[in-house]
C-alpha cells in the first residue's frame, strides 16, 4: 500500500441478483500507480464494466475496499467523484446539445464559473479537434466524435483518474484511430488513466500494465511485453493423417516447442518463437519421416488461448 | 457556496439543458405545446355538437378546464420519456459520476417540466378564451385553479420520475403511455361521470383528474354538471388538494430511494 498508488482495490466482490454467472467481480484486486495507462483486458462478461462502475461510485460492492486517491469508493463517495472523470461505454453526452453546450453544461455542474466554463469547453473542443463541429448537435456527430466529446467532457477538470470504458467499441477502425490518438494524448498529458477493453491489440497499443481479467477477477498481470512471454508465442497447427502418427511428431516438434505441446485427436498444437524457422524445420523432419500431414498452418495466439493459457483448460470449450 | 446553494445551481443547470433542447428542437417542442390545443380542438369541434346542452352554454366552458387537467396527465409522458432516455443513453450515469448535488439531476427535470406545463397552460388559456371559454369568478380564483393544476402536475412528475426509473428502457415507456389514455378518459374530463355506468362513474370520480377537474370548473364557474350528490362529488377541492400530496408522499420519496441505488 504505497502512496503513489492512485487506485487501489483488495478482494472487491459483486454479485448481481440473478445475474449470469461471471457478469459480477469475484476477489478482484488492482493497484494503479499514478501517470500509468492500465488496461483491464477481458472478454465479455469478465467483470470490466462492473469494475468501473465500483470504482467510480457508480454501483455499491457487497464486499471488500477499494480507494481513489486515498478516499474510499463507499464512505467518500463525494470526494471520489471530485477526483474521477468517467467515459462510459456508451457516450454519455447530451445528443440534442452541440457539442459546446454539453462542455459548458458539464463544466458548469463540475462547479466551474460560466466564464471558466466557456473558455475550458472551447480550449478542450480545439484539442480534441472538435472546433469546427463546435455548434453542431451531437446527433450529428460520427463515432468516434462523440467518444472524443465524451473525453473531452471527463477532463473539464483535470481528474486524478480517468476511466475509459470500453472507448472503441462499436467504432469503426477510422474512428478507432481517433480515439486511440485522444487517448494518447491524455497519457502525454500525465493523466492516470484505467482502460478497459476486450481488445488485445487496444491495450498492447494504450497501456503501459495490462491486468487481465476472467470470471470477476485479475488472473495475470504486467507490461504488455511480459504478458506476451508469458502468453508465449504463435501456434503451428499439425492436422495429420493417421492417429498413429500423433506421438512421432510430437518428439520430432519438441526440440522446436517453446511451451507445452497440446494434442487433440490428430491436431498437434506446438507453440513456436521463431516462425519461420520452425515452419521449416518441422517440413523437414516431417519429409524426412516420410510422414505427410492434412495441413500445417502458422497463426497467432486468439485472445482465447491466452486465457486458455492463463487459467487451465477448463475454459476450452 | 453552501450545499443548497450548490443544489440550487446544479438543478438550474439540469433544468436549462431542458430549456436548450427547447431552443435546439422548437418544432418538438411547439408539438407538444400544442398537442392538448388539438384535443381541445377535436373534441370540441367534433363532439361538441353531439353534447345535450342548456340552451346558450358551450361545451368549451366544461371541456376548457378538463382538457387543463388532461394536459396535466399527459405531461407525464415527457417525463417518463425523458427519464428513462437518460438512463439508457448513459447520462444519469454521467451526472451521477460528477461532484454535483444528486437530488439536482432531479430536481432541474422537475423545474423543467413544471415550466414546460405552465406554458402548455397558457397557450390551452389562450386557445380557450378565443373559443369563448370564460372565467367567471375573478383573476384570484382562476389563479388558485391553476395552482390546483400545477399541483395535479407537481405530483405527477414524481410518479413520472419513478415510473422512468423504474422500467427498462424507452420501449417500455410506450406501453405506460398507452396506459395513460384510459385513465385521462376515465374521469370527468369530457363528459358528466353521471353518464356512465353507476360502478364506472363512481371510479371516474374518484380518480384524482376528475377531482382537479371539477375544483378547477367550481373556481373559473364553469358548469361542471358531474358534481353529483357523492361526498367525492362536494368535495372536489380538498380531494384535488389532497389526491397530489398522497402521491407526492408515496412518489417523491420512492423516486428518491430509486435514484439513489440505480443499478444496485
Amino acid at each position: 500500500m504505497t502512496t503513489e498508488c492512485v487506485i487501489e482495490a483488495v478482494g472487491v466482490r459483486k454479485n448481481y441478483k440473478g445475474g449470469t454467472a461471471g457478469a459480477g467481480l469475484n476477489g478482484f484486486d488492482l493497484e494503479v500507480r499514478a501517470g500509468t495507462v492500465t488496461g483491464l483486458l477481458g472478454p465479455n462478461g469478465a467483470g470490466k464494466t462492473t469494475a468501473v462502475r465500483i470504482l467510480s461510485t457508480l454501483l455499491e460492492m457487497d464486499s471488500g475496499t477499494a480507494a481513489i486517491a486515498g478516499y474510499d469508493v463507499r464512505r467518500q463517495g463525494a470526494e471520489v467523484r471530485r477526483r474521477i472523470g468517467l467515459v462510459g461505454q456508451y457516450a454519455a453526452v447530451d445528443e440534442v446539445l452541440t457539442g459546446r453546450q454539453n462542455l459548458v453544461m458539464f463544466g458548469r455542474l463540475n462547479h466551474l464559473g460560466h466564464a471558466v466554463a466557456v473558455k475550458k469547453a472551447d480550449e478542450l473542443l480545439e484539442r480534441f479537434s472538435l472546433t469546427a463541429a463546435a455548434g453542431q448537435a451531437v446527433t450529428k456527430y460520427s463515432g468516434g466524435m462523440r467518444r472524443r466529446l465524451d473525453l473531452a467532457a471527463s477532463l473539464l477538470v483535470a481528474p486524478a483518474v480517468l476511466f475509459v470504458d470500453e472507448p472503441t467499441t462499436g467504432l469503426d477502425p477510422a474512428g478507432r484511430i481517433e480515439v486511440w490518438n485522444a487517448v494518447r494524448q491524455l497519457v502525454d498529458g500525465g493523466t492516470t488513466v484505467l482502460l478497459t477493453t476486450q481488445y488485445l491489440e487496444e491495450a498492447d497499443q494504450l497501456a503501459n500494465r495490462i491486468s487481465m481479467l476472467k470470471d470477476g477477477k485479475v488472473v495475470a498481470e504486467g507490461t504488455p511485453d511480459e504478458l506476451k512471454t508469458q502468453l508465449g508465442s504463435d501456434w503451428l497447427d499439425l492436422v495429420l493423417a493417421d492417429p498413429a502418427e500423433v506421438q512421432r511428431v510430437v518428439e520430432l516438434a519438441g526440440p522446436l516447442a517453446d511451451g507445452e505441446i497440446r494434442v487433440t485427436d490428430v491436431r498437434v498444437s506446438v507453440p513456436v518463437k521463431d516462425r519461420t524457422r520452425a515452419l521449416v524445420t518441422i517440413a523437414n523432419s516431417l519429409h524426412e519421416a516420410k510422414i505427410e500431414p492434412e495441413d500445417i498452418t502458422l497463426r497467432r495466439p486468439t485472445l482465447d488461448e491466452v486465457f486458455l493459457q492463463l487459467t487451465g483448460p477448463e475454459v476450452a470449450a | 457556496m453552501t450545499a443548497l446553494g450548490w443544489a440550487l445551481a446544479d438543478s438550474w443547470a439540469i433544468a436549462r439543458r431542458t430549456l436548450t433542447h427547447w431552443r435546439n428542437q422548437p418544432g418538438l417542442i411547439v408539438f407538444n405545446w400544442f398537442f392538448p390545443v388539438l384535443m381541445l380542438l377535436m373534441f370540441g369541434g367534433l363532439l361538441g355538437g353531439a353534447m345535450d346542452f342548456p340552451a346558450g352554454e358551450s361545451y368549451y366552458e366544461l371541456l376548457v378546464p378538463g382538457i387543463f387537467a388532461l394536459a396535466m396527465l399527459f405531461g407525464l409522458e415527457g417525463t417518463m420519456t425523458a427519464v428513462t432516455t437518460d438512463k439508457e443513453k448513459g447520462v444519469t450515469d454521467r451526472f451521477r459520476s460528477l461532484p454535483m448535488s444528486s437530488t439536482a439531476v432531479v430536481m432541474g427535470r422537475c423545474i423543467a417540466d413544471m415550466l414546460d406545463s405552465v406554458v402548455t397552460l397558457v397557450i390551452l388559456a389562450a386557445v380557450g378564451l378565443a373559443l369563448g371559454w370564460r372565467w367567471h369568478e375573478g383573476l384570484p380564483a382562476a389563479l388558485a385553479a391553476f395552482g390546483l393544476l400545477l399541483l395535479l402536475r407537481f405530483a405527477l412528475l414524481w410518479v413520472g420520475i419513478f415510473i422512468g426509473l423504474t422500467v427498462k428502457n424507452p420501449q417500455s415507456v410506450t406501453m405506460v403511455q398507452v396506459l395513460v389514455w384510459p385513465v385521462g378518459f376515465l374521469s370527468s374530463t369530457f363528459v358528466a361521470t353521471s353518464t356512465m355506468p353507476d360502478w364506472l362513474g363512481t371510479v371516474a370520480q374518484w380518480n384524482p383528474l376528475s377531482s382537479t377537474a371539477t375544483a378547477a370548473r367550481s373556481l373559473f364557474g364553469n358548469p361542471d354538471p358531474s358534481s353529483t350528490a357523492t361526498w367525492i362529488g362536494t368535495h372536489a377541492e380538498l380531494a384535488a388538494v389532497i389526491a397530489p400530496l398522497l402521491l407526492i408522499a408515496v412518489f417523491l420519496p420512492l423516486s428518491a430511494h430509486r435514484f439513489r441505488t440505480l443499478s444496485r
